[in-house]
């Protein structure tokens, strides 16, 4: 294997500029502070926990709201523990669903042990073996602006594994609170008056 | 009253989930639910998505609810246990969850290895932050389903509905070899 070239917070930059009206769920961890890196606001959902369960959260949101893209950014180490929701969700096929796996090949959080992609699992291919419409694996900075507009715009559920270096980034934290993230994305995604519904 | 309508205590189910405006059901199949499940399938107004593991179920209600739809999680006891981690999602967020949990390991249970998860169950679900109220009798199912979803979706509640195995019937199981 080369040795990726790809910035984490360059990629989630160029997913997440001029998102518009994309919905986001950000796994545990590196994930979910690239994405407040990116700028923290209502409509990213990021996990402090629940490790496993990113690419769920996106399908229920992606189920209710079939109108609007939804982005579930989130790690290699995460996505490895829930392996079993990339079948999940290639059953339903949801259409507005991308998934985008920033693979360091490490456990970023606990002393940079590898996970299993470091060991060989292809993430990309274990998605289109489930019924993914498109899963790919992005290695050079030249894919991503073909990524950016496949996020975007193609019919899903799509799937891209991005290779990233290791380097740690600054730590930019979203708010821990799990009441008030909830809160605030009903809220600028339903309107005040449905948060209740 | 109609003198079988109370006995089809699924169809009973089917009709609470659809009276709070239920619109996603998540499942790891059991026997018990097997009439439910079909009830759903065949639903134009309900999205059904078949699980790989119980846990999956959680993420996806979270979801739902971020996006404004209510959601329903199916499962036999042993999946209880499967969901604990998960479960701090609905706590720390308070997240209104609803799980419909058909019980194995109790009344003419033919499988000992069913038999420690379905004692744990209503334990394992306590110590997740998740209220059970036991399910006995068909004729009770339209009222503690409605009792139960209303509590999840009206007071951002997590609740469990435990149905007993007494209800489901043992028959089926004990038929197996």
């Amino acid at each position: 294997m080369t040795e990726a070239t790809l910035d984490r917070r360059e990629v989630v930059q160029s997913l997440l500029d001029r998102r518009e009206g994309l919905l986001v769920v950000a796994g545990l961890g590196s994930s979910a502070w690239d994405c407040t890196a990116a700028g923290d606001t209502p409509l990213t959902f990021p996990l402090w926990g629940a490790m496993g369960l990113a690419c769920m959260v996106g399908l229920g949101l992606a189920l209710a709201q079939p109108r609007r893209r939804v982005l579930v950014v989130t790690g290699d180490g995460e996505m490895l523990m829930g392996l079993g929701s990339l079948a999940t969700i290639a059953a339903r096929r949801p259409g507005n669903l991308a998934i985008v796996v920033l693979d360091n090949e490490r456990y970023g959080e606990t002393g940079m042990q590898k996970t299993h992609t470091a060991y060989g699992t292809d993430l990309a291919a274990v998605a289109l073996a489930c019924g993914f419409a498109k899963a790919e694996t992005i290695l050079e900075g030249a894919q991503l602006a073909a990524l950016r507009a496949s996020v975007h715009g193609d019919k899903g559920p799509i799937f891209y594994q991005v290779k990233v270096k290791r380097d740690a980034a600054p730590l930019v934290l979203p708010p821990r609170d799990g009441a008030y993230l909830k809160h605030r994305f009903r809220e600028a995604l339903l309107g005040e008056t449905k948060t209740s519904r | 009253m109609e003198p079988d309508a109370p006995l089809d205590w699924p169809s009973a189910i089917h009709r609470a989930l659809k009276s709070h405006r239920v619109s996603q059901v998540s499942y790891v199949p059991d026997a018990g639910h097997k009439r439910l499940i079909e009830l759903c399938h065949a639903d134009k107004d309900m999205v059904v998505v078949p699980l790989t593991t119980e846990e999956e179920g959680i993420g996806l209600a979270a979801g739902a609810w971020l996006g404004g739809e209510r959601a329903v999680l199916l499962m036999q006891s042993s999946g209880v246990g499967n969901c604990v981690n998960a479960l701090t999602l609905v706590s720390n967020c308070v997240f209104p969850l609803l799980m419909i949990v058909t019980m194995r390991g109790e009344r003419g249970e033919f499988n000992p290895w069913q038999i420690p998860m379905g004692e744990g169950t209503p334990d394992a679900l306590r110590l997740g932050g998740v209220r059970t109220v036991r399910l006995e009798r068909a004729e009770d199912a339209f009222a503690t389903v409605t009792a139960a979803a209303k509590l999840a979706f009206e007071s951002c509640g997590a609740v469990a509905v435990l149905i007993a195995q007494r209800l489901i019937g043992a028959k089926s199981f004990e038929e197996k070899p």
